[in-house]
């Protein structure tokens, strides 16, 4: 049995759409038959979205090769280009490209003052002048609460936001509970995020459990790489360290222009990367 | 990419999700890429179903146990056996992962019934837990505390019973963040039928579970008084009367008092000139004859002579043979009057034993209970009908039976729809939680299909019965026998038979 592609309407006006693994929820300010119109815009490019990139799986997995066909297979590819020179797959970025495509799709004529497509927690979004977008950061998701808001303006070059870390669904190399990123595009943000994340760490530290990632999933891009499954016990100066190691990858990163800002999060401490531009988001701690 | 498994992955216990295109190779105990789907025990298994409850049949009238003793039965839904669609696991509006509320259509017997399934996420919601003791677990109003945070108060006492009031808005979202998690924790530890460890500031350290004996200060609480002391002393004076010259019965509320009680006197019991303790209340009742406490009846007492102020050897006399006895029967001490009216122990004869021991087996068992009290908001609302008002009038009308998990529920009258339901009447694991923090709580709104279309409701997102039922992610649970069946339709309904 198979399911296909489902679309759902959520309180708030909202569209939810849903194939296997990848669950979008859309929204959109603006002119409410300008909204319908993009969300059936939305709901007619969903179904071919899975397919396509189930068909380019294995090189998708691999941190090299031919270059894809797809159109979001060409997206991820191109988000984890610019970090050629640490391991990592296409797979990196795909729920940041899915999210992009599919705002593509959905804002394509249409006259909307803001829009986005949030790809369980990888976020692409649209904003027209004068229009603002708070996105809230969950730093711990076994334990979730809103911990920052990041206040996103039409001026800011940022598009995307995503967050990596350990609790996702994803395997982390690392030990963050959260790196969230801002970036032009919610690919980008999404491979970079996975990369901080995965500076976040305390190389052979013993109160940390490390699988290889194939011994969980056995189609993991990751392959025999440890993953972190579990984290003991961590001192103020051993969290301190951690952070360091993510915030020297993060603003490597932002001084070479692949993101506008992080903010990393390890055991209720926090690492907000150094956003002092106008231009830039202001995020906000929530934390007391 | 159809590509089967390998006998290397079979030897290791993968199975294949077919699920969706992925097609994902999922090890023992992991989940697939989506989170829905797990590999359990070599099962490709849904991990968040939705429930049905499936009534158990009929066979001429008479309740046949569901499937009792049937092995295997793995949950799976049986086909043609009346199904209620649950709120559990239908998903909620956050986590925004789930899908939307389910809106079912069934018949019952020839009437057409909606039911609205939802997973109402409530911020305004709490328990109140019953403890059946007369134990002093804490001050009216003192905070009870769980992992240190506090997360509610005791609030007023009941018949033979301390009440706590935990969780609230106020804990929930109006204090620190970890006062709110920790309350979360608690509320869904209590709701899930779990137990739970509270300390009660200036009171007693409790672990309370719904359905189950309380335990305070690491004693179990068996049984709960029969009564007050005075009625204590009215339900046994009769049986008493033959053996005993006096009966004091010691109780934290009123202890009564036998010769000086209404019941003494209607039986002409000579009074016996034992004064307690305490502030008279009427005739043989006495008010506060010791602080509250884990002692006898609910009081401080472990000597029970203590509560004697005074004996009067002009009215007492030696040889008078006194009772001193708890509510419970639990605590009991038998004396004989010596020479200078000083009460001495002795052993308890076989005919007041016997009444001392009915006492007991009159005391109901002692049970923590818990009721989930919360409000459905607007938005839940607007998940049921385009006009939501209508919704909260056709619920207090009548027209509109609401369900939690498919237990009924107490709908609070005035606005809004508040309502109460004992959490031990809903399938395992039906609450859950969001990181507001808030509850998520499974609610259902059955109706007649015709009042549901004047109402305002989603008639294009009417989807029948038999179109969940045959939903993969579908898990069958038995239907509870002393709960309602809830599409039968009100009274005064459209639909009504």
């Amino acid at each position: 049995m198979t399911d296909g592609a489902l679309a759902t309407r959520l309180v708030g006006h909202r569209l939810h759409l849903n194939h296997g693994p990848i669950d979008l929820v859309i929204g959109a300010r603006g002119d409410k038959a300008e909204i319908e119109r993009a969300y059936a815009q939305a709901t007619a490019a969903f179904p071919a979205v899975l397919p396509a990139l189930v068909a380019e799986l294995p090189r998708l997995r691999a941190p090299h090769g031919q270059p894809p066909s797809g159109a979001v297979a060409r997206r991820m590819v191109a988000a984890v280009a610019p970090f050629a020179d640490v391991f990592v797959s296409p797979m990196a970025a795909v729920a940041g490209a899915v999210a992009d495509a599919m705002l593509e799709a959905m804002v394509a004529g249409r006259d909307l003052a803001m829009a986005y497509v949030n790809d369980g927690g990888d976020i692409a979004f649209h904003l027209a002048p004068g229009a603002t977008f708070d996105a809230g950061i969950v730093a711990d998701v076994a334990r979730p609460a809103l911990d920052a808001v990041a206040r996103l303006d039409a001026y800011s070059p940022v598009r995307g936001i995503a967050t990596s870390g350990r609790g996702g669904r994803s395997f982390s190399l690392g030990i963050a509970d959260a790196a969230t990123v801002l970036a032009a595009t919610a690919a980008g943000a999404d491979a970079a995020a996975t990369l901080i994340a995965n500076a976040v760490d305390l190389p052979g530290h013993p109160a940390i459990e490390r699988r290889p990632a194939r011994l969980l999933d056995p189609d993991s891009d990751l392959g025999d790489r440890l993953v972190t499954v579990a984290v003991g016990p961590l001192g103020p100066a051993e969290i301190a360290e951690a952070l360091d190691q993510g915030a020297i990858a993060a603003q490597a990163m932002a001084d070479r222009g692949l993101i506008a800002g992080a903010a990393l999060a390890l055991r209720g401490v926090w690492r907000v990367l150094a956003l002092d531009s106008a231009a830039r988001p202001v995020i906000e701690s929530r934390q007391a | 990419m159809t590509e089967a498994l390998t006998d290397e992955d079979r030897a290791q216990g993968i199975v294949r999700c077919d699920a969706c295109p992925v097609l994902c190779r999922i090890r023992p105990g992991r989940p697939g890429a989506c989170d829905r789907y797990a590999n359990v025990a070599g099962v490709l298994t849904r991990t968040d179903p939705l429930l049905l409850a499936q009534k158990v049949a009929r066979d001429q009238g008479a309740m046949v146990p569901f499937l009792a003793g049937a092995e295997g039965w793995n949950g799976e839904v049986v086909a043609g056996a009346p199904t209620f669609v649950t709120g559990i696991g239908s998903g909620t509006t956050y986590p925004d992962y789930k899908p939307a509320p389910f809106i079912v259509a069934a018949e019952h017997e020839g009437f057409d019934t909606v039911t609205v399934v939802t997973e109402g996420i409530f911020s305004y919601c709490g328990v109140k837990v019953k403890i059946d003791t007369d134990r002093h677990v804490g001050a009216e109003r003192a905070a009870v505390r769980a992992q240190g945070e506090e997360v509610g108060h005791v609030t007023t006492a009941e018949y033979g019973s301390q009440m706590l009031s935990l969780g609230g808005v106020r804990h929930l979202t109006g204090g620190s963040k970890r006062e709110g998690t920790v309350t979360c924790d608690t509320l869904l530890a209590l709701c899930n039928k779990q137990a739970v460890e509270l300390t009660v500031e200036g009171g007693a350290s409790m672990t309370l579970g719904a359905g189950r004996a309380p335990v305070i200060d690491g004693v179990i609480e068996e049984c709960m008084r029969v009564g007050c002391g005075s009625a204590t002393i009215g339900m046994f004076a009769r049986q008493w009367r033959d053996h005993v010259d006096e009966v004091i019965v010691v109780d934290d509320h009123i202890t009564g008092v036998l010769t000086e009680h209404q019941a003494g006197r209607f039986l002409d019991m000579r009074p016996a000139g034992i004064r307690v303790r305490g502030r008279k209340s009427t005739p043989g009742r006495y008010f506060q004859v010791a602080e509250p406490g884990s002692g006898w009846g609910g009081t401080d007492v472990t000597d029970p002579l203590t509560i004697v102020e005074a004996i009067n050897p002009k009215i007492a006399w030696p040889g008078l043979r006194l009772l001193m006895v708890s509510t419970t029967g639990e605590d009991s001490a038998w004396y004989v009057l010596d020479a200078a009216c000083r009460p001495v122990p002795a052993a308890m004869p076989e005919p007041v034993r016997a009444v001392v021991e009915r006492i007991g087996e009159n005391c109901e068992p002692a049970l923590a209970t818990v009721l989930f009290m919360a409000g459905a908001g607007g938005s839940l609302r607007a998940g049921v009908t385009a006009n939501p008002v209508r919704l909260t009038r056709s619920v207090q009308s009548m027209l509109t039976r609401v369900t939690c998990g498919g237990a009924p529920v107490t709908v609070w009258p005035g606005g809004g729809i508040t309502f109460m339901v004992d959490v031990t009447r809903l399938p395992d694991g039906a609450f859950g939680y969001v990181p507001t923090p808030a509850l998520v709580a499974p609610i259902e709104f059955t109706l007649a299909t015709a009042d549901y279309r004047d109402l305002g409701g989603h008639m294009d997102h009417v989807v029948p019965l038999a179109d969940v039922v045959r939903r993969a992610e579908a898990r069958a649970t038995p239907w509870r026998a002393d709960n309602p069946w809830p599409t039968v339709p009100r009274p005064g309904g459209t639909g009504a038979p």
